[in-house]
């Protein structure tokens, strides 16, 4: 049996898969370019019809949060994926990712801004609408950047767990980092190209764990 | 036939999800034994880290810190990839449900540590030193006087993040793990109709939408007060 660098470091290989994988890595950074500002302007429209004072607004969208919250995403993608096309309606991986992702993330997201919005004290709201701030500015420029401080950790930590869900697109054929690292693997009988990726994976993302670890102390000691 | 009819033709046919009913139940059954084996041992670890992190003893929160890191960073599926396809070469080949399973527990316990730590600096010091000053030895002080005020404003988050990764038992599919998921897409490749597949998103609704429930039940019912 071959040795334990040999099998799991080795660099000949590693280096062979390396363009590969960092086209792969491009279309996760593509994805995650696309999936998270859509999830964001979907919870932000969930947060703010959210404070509609009627109860058969608020209603669904708790039942649609809560919904997606208990659905997990890698069956909503294999169900757009691999069930649509019963239907006739043919969609890429592609679109099945950023479909699922936009429906999973933006309740999430929705859910972590509405707690944020809720979090600051409604004499912001009206303080600032009495200074004659229209109300779409007053949430802009006086509630949303309280509340975005007030929840920084969640969000930032949301963004992470966004960023690592792209790995489940590998599911659906799409080439992202995983993805290529499976084929490399295939193809060099040698596990070398996915413990490289796992390495790709960590230096793109320990930044931001001990960043979201800072936050989340920060905000016990502030308490 | 209208639109609703061809719809419910092709994604409800009650004969073909009948007749795959009986395999869709037993991957019900997999994913939640596999589910409570990683909320059980996840959780566990979880809090046994939190602890052997209260020592303060440097070298040992370091290696906890790196461990925490690591599976806050990775993907789980990658993890379980890494477990499934590379192990073996290494001589150990887990089967897929010990891959998913030992994978979820890992990343579901640096999670819990990084939680239940929070929970235990929140108890301020005055506690620790007031139960110490009564006699009360390091261990009586943990057990009795900081974790139970630890655990109260760790349960939010804590049950939170545990549906969160308990969803995760999906990923099992692509490691050959008969659970839901599995089930419903084998049985979705011979019957050439997607309904195995609506039964299996019913069944995860049936299955996580109570502990959603829970969950936000448990959010008002332990919120700060202030």
């Amino acid at each position: 049996m071959p040795g334990f660098v040999e099998t799991f470091f080795n660099l000949e290989i590693m280096r062979a898969a390396l363009p590969y994988l960092l086209q792969g890595l491009g279309t996760t950074l593509l994805l995650v370019l696309l999936v998270v500002p859509l999830g964001i302007a979907g919870g932000l429209a969930v947060a703010l019809l959210y404070r509609s004072p009627r109860r058969r607004v608020r209603w669904p969208l708790i039942l649609y949060v809560d919904f997606f919250r208990a659905f997990p995403p890698l069956v909503l993608l294999i169900f757009l994926y691999a069930g649509l096309p019963f239907a006739g309606i043919e969609i890429g991986a592609f679109t099945a990712v950023a479909i699922g992702f936009f429906l999973n993330n933006s309740a999430y997201y929705g859910e972590v801004l509405r707690a944020g919005i809720e979090s600051v004290p409604r004499g912001q709201w009206e303080a600032a609408r009495s200074t004659g701030l229209s109300a779409p500015r007053a949430m802009l420029w006086v509630v949303l950047p309280q509340a975005v401080r007030n929840v920084l950790p969640d969000l930032v930590g949301n963004t992470l767990e966004v960023v690592k869900l792209t790995s489940l697109a590998s599911v659906v054929a799409l080439p992202e980092l995983l993805f290529a690292a499976r084929q490399a693997q295939s193809l060099t009988y040698n596990p070398s190209p996915i413990v490289l990726a796992a390495i790709i994976y960590l230096v793109l993302l320990w930044p931001f764990v001990r960043l979201l670890s800072r936050l989340e102390h920060r905000m016990l000691v502030s308490r | 036939m209208n639109a609703w009819d061809r719809f419910a033709a092709t994604f409800l046919d009650t004969d073909v999800m009948a007749r795959y009913l009986p395999d869709i139940a037993a991957g019900f059954a997999t994913t939640v034994w596999l589910a409570l084996l990683v909320v059980l041992a996840g959780l566990a670890l979880g809090l046994a880290l939190a602890l052997l992190r209260s020592l303060r003893f440097r070298p040992l929160s370091a290696l906890i810190v790196l461990h925490v890191d690591l599976f806050r960073a990775l993907p789980p599926l990658v993890v379980i990839v890494l477990l499934y396809f590379a192990m073996p070469n290494a001589g150990w080949s887990p089967s897929g449900f010990v891959a998913t399973w030992l994978a979820l527990t890992l990343v579901l316990s640096a999670f819990a540590e990084e939680i239940f730590w929070g929970g235990i600096l929140s108890v301020p010091k005055g506690q620790w030193e007031a139960a110490r000053s009564t006699g009360l030895g390091f261990l009586a002080t943990l057990t009795w006087v900081v974790l139970p005020q630890a655990i109260r404003v760790t349960i939010p988050p804590l049950t939170n993040r545990t549906i969160a990764i308990t969803k995760g038992t999906a990923l099992g599919s692509v490691v050959a793990v008969s659970e839901i998921l599995a089930s419903a897409q084998t049985a979705v490749s011979f019957s050439f109709n997607p309904s195995p597949l609506t039964l299996g998103a019913a069944a995860y609704v049936v299955l996580f939408f109570p502990v959603v429930l829970f969950g936000r039940w448990v959010e008002t019912r332990f919120a700060w007060k202030r």
